[in-house]
């Protein structure tokens, strides 16, 4: 029994949902292993391993892994596992862990399951399906179980007391079938929308894009993160990497304020399980208001400026 | 460049249901249910039509695996503008535990087969939300694979994609023949007009079995049981502002 958890990072810290992914790794009992493959890592192999829950660090360092391309790292995974035959292969259900793991999977011929939100036993987990309105219980009868990890059903590990072992692997020769070249971050000083505590969406109901300042103005006030539901992206308000929903973002902060959003099941699957839940809507039917704690029936026009007054 | 594109779509419950659990616990009731094609597979189609279109790629082979009524699904992408179908044949049992490595081989082999240059998927479907068979059909071909796309630009043997990540966007540059997953910002799917679903009806969709194609179903996969999720109680209304942030200064949320 051994769990390989496959570490995002951008050669400089951990990605948060490494930590989440490590606890749901020790939930699966055996020991821990941490692989690192980048350009760079000695600062990320260093903060990895104080992380409480993690045995052993697998540090891989090539050119070749800049951008993090699965078809670079799928071949070291794959040699890893030939060593030390995992029982587990893990990583969180981001964009990293999505894009890699199915690939590692089919390579071993063996069926991943993503997006996990709870391990009943060592081949026994839950996952969402239909965007969260149905719960799966599905048993794997793999030799080795692929899983990518919901970020927000798992505690984060704690990110010191541990005194994990490191060794250097070697890396695979480089693929080259493709190549990384930019990447373009929205750059914001507000928290991150997947690990903020407080986060304000707004929906189709904002009219446009330069309506969400008025949420932009709330979140500062409340130190929030600002997210949006698909209707709004899709009517090009806002950008994709906003978007909080089953094909989007998961989140589950203590305080999520839905603002013009009606509560399409697709949204709802991404924000259901946030602790408290406000919506304001002008709409008294609208179903977000079936899963809100407090609604507010208001033209968000008025109610969001009058909020961040409030708050001053 | 002539070249062809294999794109694969699913039948899917439609969005706009209101899904509902099987008392048995077995899965979710689908019968009489409205069915349609899975929106990002539309959106995949639609980026093959509109590259053949830019004459980048020569034909558009359309996919779907499952039982006769599949057929439907490959139809609606024959009006959109796809040239031929291929229905794979998946029915009883196997189209039960059919996941996307399963699918994914089918994919692959049918690749090979057809010669495709290119393959274009969805990113995922909305009924398993797996996000799987992309990555899997281009471990198989050992093909580049460039997920979650919201813009893709060929050019030569190469494809430069536009990805959504987290936080933002990333531009890769892979190989061709490669594999290709559609998110949502790729394009709006057209609709299927009449005259083009009159002309759809006379394009040819061939009928395959996974065994022909030397695809072995077998699932490693067990469902034990599909449960409502737990519901949340809807809270208390709010008459104005003032109350909500008193609602919150009081739960200490605020």
């Amino acid at each position: 029994q051994s769990t390989l958890v496959v570490a995002e990072h951008n050669n400089d810290t951990l990605i948060p949902i490494t930590l989440n992914t490590i606890t749901a790794a020790t939930k699966l009992g055996g020991e821990v292993t941490c692989l690192i493959a980048g350009t760079n890592c000695a600062k990320v192999a260093e903060q990895l391993s104080k992380v409480k829950g993690v045995h052993k660090i697998l540090v891989a360092q090539n050119d070749a892994f800049k951008g993090a391309l699965p078809e670079e790292l799928t071949p070291l995974i794959l040699a890893t596992q030939k060593q030390f035959n995992f029982t587990h292969i893990c990583a969180g259900a981001s964009a990293f862990g999505k894009n890699l793991l199915p690939r590692v999977a089919a390579k071993l011929d063996v069926a991943p399951i993503s997006d996990i939100i709870e391990i009943k036993s060592q081949d026994t987990f839950v996952r969402t399906i239909y965007a969260g309105n149905a719960l799966s219980t599905v048993k794997c009868n793999e030799s080795v179980k692929i899983l990518t990890v919901r970020g927000t059903s798992f505690e984060p590990a704690e990110v010191e007391g541990g005194s994990a072992t490191s060794e250097e692997v070697s890396p695979s020769s480089p693929v080259g079938v493709s190549v990384w070249l930019e990447q373009s971050l929205s750059k914001s000083d507000r928290p991150d929308l997947a690990s903020a505590k407080v986060v304000v969406s707004g929906g189709r109901g904002l009219k446009s894009g330069d309506n969400f300042k008025l949420l932009y103005d709330l979140a500062d006030k409340l130190n929030a993160a600002v997210g949006a539901s698909r209707a709004a992206v899709d009517a090009g308000y806002v950008p994709n990497d906003m978007q909080v929903g089953q094909t989007g973002k998961i989140v589950a902060p203590e305080l999520y304020i839905a603002v013009g959003i009606s509560g399409a099941i697709q949204h709802l699957a991404g924000m259901k399980d946030s602790k408290t839940i406000v919506a304001i809507n002008k709409d008294p039917e609208a179903p977000i208001f079936q899963v809100a704690d407090y609604g507010l029936i208001a033209d968000l026009f008025k109610a969001v400026p009058e909020l961040t007054a409030a708050l001053k | 460049m002539s070249s062809r594109v294999l794109v694969g779509v699913k039948r899917v419950i439609d969005y706009a249901v209101k899904i509902r659990v099987k008392p048995d616990r077995s899965g979710v009731v689908t019968d009489g249910v409205k069915h349609s094609m899975n929106p990002f597979c539309e959106i995949a189609v639609e980026e093959a039509v509109k590259l053949r279109e830019k004459k980048l790629i020569k034909e558009v082979v359309v996919v779907s695996c499952g039982p006769q009524q599949v057929m439907e699904t490959i139809r609606t992408a024959l009006a959109m503008g796809a040239d031929r179908g291929i229905h794979v044949e998946v029915t009883g049992k196997e189209y039960e535990t059919l996941g996307p490595l399963q699918v994914s081989k089918i994919m692959a082999a049918l690749a090979k087969k057809e010669e495709a240059k290119l393959v274009i998927l969805g990113k995922q479907a909305i009924d398993d939300d797996c996000n799987q068979t992309g990555q899997m059909t281009a471990a198989l071909l050992d093909w580049p694979q460039g997920t979650f796309a919201s813009e893709v630009t060929i050019d030569g043997d190469k494809i430069k994609i536009v990805r959504e990540i987290d936080g933002g966007l990333e531009t890769i540059q892979i190989n061709m023949p490669a594999v290709v997953t559609a998110d949502l910002r790729l394009n709006t799917p057209r609709y299927a007009t009449l005259p083009n679903i009159m002309k759809a009806k006379k394009k040819k969709i061939a009928n395959v079995k996974p065994a022909d194609l030397g695809v072995d179903l077998t699932s490693r996969i067990e469902t034990v049981s599909v449960d409502d999720p737990p519901q949340r109680l809807a809270g208390v209304k709010v008459e104005t502002v003032d109350d909500l942030v008193a609602k919150l200064k009081e739960a200490g949320n605020i």
